[in-house]
């Protein structure tokens, strides 16, 4: 192969390649973490709800997911949803769909660690104010539960993102595929997957550096 | 719709199907394929974990060293360096850009590659758990070391981490069972492990939802040994009394 050529690091070549993939890549992140916290926290409910028939499918599922490869998950996605709606919805949109079901499993897992931390003396001072169940989450355990469980929420979105590039199993064009394929194009391949890494570092670096700040700020607050 | 689980008797050449479903001679059914995907997996997951256990030991003890402000700064570089690289990208760098920066790996099987990147991935994963489990401990108890006169490495071997290492099964079982896990990734360098088999006998068959199936279920039963004899070893290294208090973490 020889020696690489440094000269292949010209944005406004590889730019256009790499550009969709990146966008793709960051919304796939921010719509996953999204779907998956709102699903997450569902779920998280649903087994602290101390009605068997709502904890023991949630168990099921959760359990289920977290024992199955994130590759595993979206081949079978990808292999079922045109099945189930009777047409196919293309390799990005599966991954979506993916990402979401699959995030929530472990959303739910962070969401319900942080609502175990709440001590239940909380929650008996908001049943003894009169609230319902549904007004003592929302104004007093779930604000309390979510700070607590910022850092790992994000460390685990930042995880999420660098599990984007698994789409590469059912070929979407995320970020890594970007690079791959401005790597094919100009027959530069080496230095394209060696650009990647040094991009993914930067942006994960810069997004543990920010959690590692926020996680400082929640700790004085507590 | 009526499943046919004889396509595992299928002989994969010819699509005979072998009475007793292993071939004989040269012959290879699906079971046989699918077995012997699953011995790769295991062999990649197992050696990964070996090589992560050993530098994320070593990474993660460095980086709680008083006094030694560069091997604090090598072991922190380190976890940074292998943790904040997705996994697939780190496979593609062992497998295709490391060959390139040093010819005399082009000779290495592809195995051992994949090995080196899914074990230096989750190094990083096992030294921030052995730091954290090394820093939770009460500082009176390195303090205790040196007062009977122990140099650094004998306050380590003799009190720090026989102490800290059962605090981080409960962490490591996890990283054990994600290793597991993430050893599929190696599908994208054609290592022949379940992923693969998946992929590629789902195509032959035209019936990849019995192939998915069985290669889910081969997953979930290998995770779910390993938490079993992880288990088992922390509750034959447990310290009568010593109960480790679990935490919440991230990962997959």
């Amino acid at each position: 192969m020889g020696n690489l050529d440094l000269t292949f690091f010209d944005w406004s070549v590889i730019g256009p390649f790499v550009w969709k993939g990146l966008i793709f890549s960051l919304w796939l992140t921010v719509v996953a973490t999204i779907g998956g916290v709102i699903l997450g926290t569902a779920l998280a409910l649903m087994r602290l709800s101390g009605k068997k028939w709502l904890e023991v499918p949630a168990a099921a599922y959760v359990n289920t997911m977290r024992s199955i490869p994130l590759v595993m998950v979206l081949l079978w996605f990808f292999l079922l949803i045109p099945f189930a709606i009777g047409r196919p919805i293309g390799a990005e949109m599966s991954a979506v769909v993916t990402f979401i079901a699959f995030e929530a499993a472990y959303f739910s897992e962070i969401v319900r660690a942080g609502i175990q931390s709440i001590p239940r003396g909380q929650i008996f001072a908001g049943q003894a104010l009169g609230m319902t169940y549904g007004q003592n989450m929302k104004l007093v355990i779930l604000p309390q539960a979510f700070r607590n469980m910022l850092p790992v929420f994000l460390t685990q979105t930042i995880i999420l993102f660098q599990d984007t590039s698994l789409v590469y199993a059912i070929g979407a064009y995320d970020m890594l595929k970007g690079f791959e394929t401005a790597g094919k194009n100009l027959g530069r391949p080496v230095e394209a997957y060696l650009l990647a890494a040094v991009v993914y570092f930067f942006m994960c670096y810069a997004l543990s550096w920010i959690v590692k700040r926020i996680q400082q700020k929640v700790q004085i607050i507590r | 719709m009526a499943w046919d689980w004889q396509l595992f008797c299928k002989e994969t050449a010819t699509g005979e199907i072998i009475a007793g479903c292993f071939g004989k001679g040269g012959d290879q059914t699906y079971l046989n394929w699918i077995l012997s995907a699953w011995g790769w997996t295991l062999t990649v997951a197992l050696a990964a974990l070996v090589v992560a256990l050993l530098m994320g030991l070593i990474m993660g003890t460095l980086r709680t060293l008083p006094n030694s402000p560069w091997l604090v700064r090598l072991g922190t570089a380190w976890t940074e360096l292998f943790r904040n690289i997705p996994l697939l990208v780190q496979i593609f760098l062992w497998y295709f850009v490391v060959p390139a920066i040093f010819p005399a790996l082009n000779d290495v099987p592809s195995v051992i590659l994949v090995i080196l990147a899914l074990g230096f991935f989750t190094s990083a994963r096992v030294s921030e758990q052995v730091r954290s489990g090394i820093q939770a401990l009460p500082r009176g108890q390195r303090y205790a070391g040196m007062a009977v006169g122990f140099t650094t490495p004998q306050t380590y071997r003799y009190v720090l981490l026989p102490m800290a290492l059962r605090i981080v099964i409960p962490p490591l079982t996890s990283e054990s069972m994600n290793i597991i896990k993430n050893s599929s990734v190696a599908f994208a360098v054609s290592i022949a492990e379940l992923t693969m088999f998946a992929r590629q006998a789902g195509e032959e068959t035209s019936a990849p939802v019995q192939m998915y199936l069985a290669v889910t279920v081969l997953y979930a039963i290998s995770a779910f040994t390993v938490n079993r004899i992880m288990r088992v070893i922390e509750q034959k290294t447990q310290v009568p009394g010593f109960v480790a208090a679990g935490g919440m973490g991230a990962g997959h």
